[in-house]
C-alpha cells in the first residue's frame, strides 16, 4: 500500500516534479524576502541566466542525442575573445558572422569526431575543452581582450540594450528557446534526435543517418555557444581568456536538473529552461535571504541528486536502488 | 594468436613508447631551442618533474580503479581542497594545543578522515539511489566546493608548522618524500587491482555489470569501497602537497578532475570500464607532465600545452578505436 502510494506520488513528481519544485522555491523565497518578487529582480535574474541558458539549450540537443559536451565553456571563452578581437579588426558587422563561422567550425569538428568517427563524446569534448583553451590563449597571446572604443560602438546592444522594454539578452534567450523547441519537438529532425538518443542501434536499423544527426546536434550546440559568447562579449565589451571556464559543468547541471537523461532520448528545451531558471533563482534567492553565495552550491547539489533520484525512483517504482 | 599478443603488448606499452619519444624529442630539441643552459634530461630535472606529478598522480591512481569499475569521480578537486583546509586548520585548534608537534599526526589523520568520509558519501549515494555516478559526483563537485567555502569563506587557510615543512621537504635516501609516498601508493593500488578479489571484481563489474551481478558479485559495496579508496588517495595527495606549502585557497583543485581523467585515459584505461592499469596511468601522468615541462623548456608558448594534450587525447582515442574494432562496439557506439 505504502509502496503504491509512493509510486503514485512519484509519478506525479516525475512528470511535473521540476515545475512543482520551481513553484515551491519561488513561493518560499517570496515569503522570506518580498523583494524577491519585485519585477526588476525577476528580470535581472533571467537576464543574468541568459548566457547559461543559451548554452544549455544547445547542450540539450547533444544530451538528447545521447552524447555529452564538456567543451562549451572553453568554446564560449573562444568566441568571446574572437568576437572582441574581430570587432576592432573587421568591425562588428563582419566580425560577428566571422566569429559564428569560427565557433561553428569547432562544433563541426567535434560533430565529425563524435558522429562520423564514432569516438566517445566525453573524451572528445574533454580533449576539445583543453585544445580550445589552448587555441584561445594562442589567439589572444594570453592577454585580456578589450574593445578600443567602448563608447563609440553599438556592439553593446546584444548584452546591454533593450528592445520594447525587454533586455536584449532575454529576448535572444527566449527567441532561441522558442525556435529550437519547434525544431526539437515539431520537425522530423527533432524526432530523429530522440530516436538516435533513445536507441542508437534501432535508429540505425530504421534508416536514420545517425552520424549526420549527431553532427547537426553539435553544430546547433556550437551555434548556441557562439550566441552566448556574443552576449558575454557585448555585455562587458572586454574579457579574460577564461571567461567560460567551468561553465560546461554548470550547463550540464541545468540540463540534468531539467530532467534530461544522460543516457539520451529524453529531455526538452522547456524543461532545460526551467532548470536554468531554477539555478538562477536559487542563487538570487539565497543571496537575498542573506546567505553567502557558496550556499547555493550545496543547495544545488542536494537538488540535483534529489531530482534525478526521484525521477529514477518513480520509473522503477522503488525508492532505493535494487543493486545488491 | 601470436600476432594479437604482439599487438596487445604494443598497445599496453604505447604510453611508454610515447614517453620515450617525448624524452628524445625534448632532449634533442632542447639542445637547440632552449634558452636555459640546463639539460632537460638531467637527473635533477627529471626528479623534480616526477615530484611535480605527485599530487595529480596519486589521485589518478584512485581514478583508475573507479574507471575500471565503470564509474567516474568528478568531485576530487573540492575533496583535495577540503582535506588540506582541515589538515592545516586543525593544527590551530585549542584542544590539540598541548600536543606539540604530535598534532601533525592528528592533522594528517583528520585529513584522511575527511577524504574517506566524502568518498564514502559519494559511494553510498551512487549505490543506494542508483543515480549515475557522473551525475552524483557532478553534484558533489558543486556541493563539496560549497563546504570548502563554508569553512573559511573566501579567505585562504594557512598555517605554517616548520616541523611539518621539514618532514614534507625531507628526502630519505636522496629521494624526495612525495615521490616515495607516490611509489607506495602505486605499489598498493597495483597490488589491489592485480592481486586481490576486490580488484578482480572491479574489472568484472566494469566489463559487464549484469554478468557480474549474475555471478553473485555484490556490486554496491565494491563501488563504495572504490570511492572510499579514491577519497583516501585524494587525502594523501592533499596532505603531501599542502604539508609543504602550508596555505590553501578555497578555489584550489579546480579542473583537477579533467586533468586526471585525461591522464587516466591516456594511460589506456577505458572510460566504459573493464580495462585499465595502474602502470598505464602512471605513464599517462608522467607523459602529460613531460609535455608541459618539455614545451616550456623548448620555449613554446604554454598555451600550446593545452592544444597539444587535447589533440593527443583525441588521437589516442581514435587509434584505440581503430585497434580494437569489435563488431558489437561498432553498432553500439
Amino acid at each position: 500500500m505504502a509502496q503504491s502510494h509512493l509510486k503514485a506520488v512519484g509519478e506525479i513528481l516525475a512528470k511535473h516534479g521540476i515545475l512543482v519544485a520551481f513553484i515551491l522555491f519561488m513561493i518560499a523565497f517570496a515569503l522570506l524576502n518580498p523583494r524577491f518578487i519585485n519585477s526588476d529582480n525577476l528580470l535581472g535574474v533571467v537576464r543574468s541566466s541568459a548566457i547559461l541558458g543559451v548554452m544549455a539549450i544547445g547542450v540539450t540537443f547533444v544530451v538528447v542525442s545521447g552524447n555529452l559536451d564538456l567543451s562549451v565553456g572553453s568554446m564560449m571563452s573562444f568566441s568571446t575573445i574572437v568576437v572582441l578581437d574581430l570587432h576592432d579588426k573587421l568591425g562588428p558587422l563582419l566580425g560577428i558572422p566571422a566569429m559564428f563561422a569560427m565557433t561553428m567550425a569547432l562544433g563541426a569538428l567535434i560533430g565529425f569526431l563524435v558522429g562520423y568517427l564514432k569516438l566517445n563524446s566525453l573524451i572528445v569534448t574533454l580533449g576539445m575543452l583543453s585544445a580550445i583553451h589552448g587555441l584561445t590563449l594562442t589567439y589572444s597571446g594570453g592577454k585580456n581582450m578589450d574593445i578600443a572604443d567602448k563608447d563609440g560602438t553599438w556592439f553593446g546592444f546584444f548584452g546591454q540594450g533593450e528592445l520594447l522594454g525587454v533586455p536584449v539578452p532575454i529576448l535572444m534567450f527566449a527567441l532561441l528557446a522558442a525556435g529550437l523547441t519547434l525544431v526539437l519537438s515539431k520537425t522530423p529532425f527533432g524526432r530523429k534526435v530522440y530516436a538516435v538518443g533513445g536507441n542508437g542501434v534501432a535508429a540505425t536499423f530504421s534508416g536514420i543517418p545517425r552520424a549526420r544527426i549527431v553532427f547537426y546536434c553539435y553544430l546547433i550546440s556550437s551555434f548556441c555557444v557562439a550566441m552566448a559568447g556574443l552576449i558575454q562579449a557585448s555585455r562587458s565589451l572586454g574579457s579574460q581568456n577564461t571567461v567560460g571556464q567551468g561553465l560546461e559543468l554548470q550547463v550540464l547541471a541545468a540540463v540534468i536538473l531539467g530532467g534530461a537523461s544522460l543516457l539520451g532520448g529524453s529531455g526538452t528545451i522547456f524543461k532545460t529552461v526551467i532548470g536554468v531558471l531554477i539555478l538562477g533563482f536559487i542563487q538570487n534567492g539565497l543571496l537575498l535571504v542573506g546567505l553567502e553565495f557558496y550556499v547555493q552550491y550545496i543547495v544545488t547539489w542536494v537538488i540535483i541528486i534529489l531530482a534525478v533520484w526521484l525521477d529514477i525512483a518513480a520509473k522503477r517504482g522503488q525508492l532505493w536502488s535494487p543493486i545488491a | 594468436m601470436k600476432n594479437t599478443n604482439l599487438a596487445k603488448r604494443l598497445q599496453d606499452s604505447a604510453i611508454w613508447i610515447f614517453i620515450a619519444l617525448e624524452l628524445a624529442f625534448f632532449g634533442i630539441a632542447g639542445e637547440f631551442l632552449s634558452l636555459s643552459d640546463g639539460n632537460f634530461l638531467a637527473p635533477d630535472n627529471m626528479l623534480l618533474l616526477i615530484k611535480q606529478t605527485v599530487p595529480l598522480g596519486i589521485i589518478a591512481l584512485g581514478m583508475t580503479i573507479i574507471m575500471i569499475n565503470g564509474n567516474i569521480d568528478l568531485s576530487v578537486g573540492p575533496i583535495f581542497a577540503l582535506c588540506a583546509i582541515v589538515m592545516l586548520d586543525s593544527m590551530t585548534w585549542p584542544i590539540f594545543a598541548g600536543l606539540g608537534d604530535g598534532v601533525i599526526v592528528i592533522a594528517w589523520a583528520l585529513a584522511i578522515l575527511v577524504g574517506v568520509v566524502l568518498g564514502a558519501i559519494n559511494g553510498f549515494i551512487v549505490w543506494k539511489t542508483g543515480v549515475d555516478a557522473f551525475i552524483v559526483t557532478l553534484g558533489s563537485m558543486l556541493g563539496y566546493r560549497g563546504l570548502v567555502f563554508l569553512y573559511n569563506g573566501e579567505q585562504p587557510t594557512y598555517h605554517l608548522n616548520w616541523t611539518l615543512v621539514d618532514i614534507a621537504e625531507s628526502a630519505p635516501l636522496g629521494i624526495p618524500l612525495p615521490i616515495l609516498i607516490f611509489a607506495g601508493c602505486i605499489l598498493f593500488t597495483w597490488w589491489l587491482t592485480k592481486r586481490t578479489v576486490h580488484g578482480r571484481n572491479a574489472f568484472a563489474i566494469g566489463d559487464n555489470r549484469t554478468a557480474a551481478v549474475n555471478a553473485g558479485i555484490r556490486v554496491g559495496p565494491h563501488m563504495v569501497w572504490n570511492y572510499v579508496l579514491i577519497g583516501l588517495l585524494v587525502a594523501i595527495s592533499s596532505a603531501t602537497f599542502y604539508s609543504a606549502s602550508g596555505s590553501v585557497n578555497p578555489n584550489d583543485g579546480m579542473l583537477y578532475e579533467l586533468w586526471i581523467i585525461t591522464a587516466v585515459v591516456l594511460g589506456g584505461t577505458k572510460l566504459t570500464g573493464g580495462r585499465g592499469s595502474i602502470i598505464g596511468t602512471v605513464g599517462g601522468v608522467i607523459a602529460i607532465q613531460l609535455m608541459r615541462k618539455g614545451l616550456g623548456h623548448i620555449g613554446a608558448d604554454t598555451a600550446m600545452v593545452n592544444l597539444v594534450i587535447g589533440s593527443i587525447l583525441i588521437v589516442v582515442l581514435y587509434l584505440d578505436r581503430q585497434l580494437n574494432r569489435k563488431g558489437e562496439e561498432e553498432l553500439n557506439s
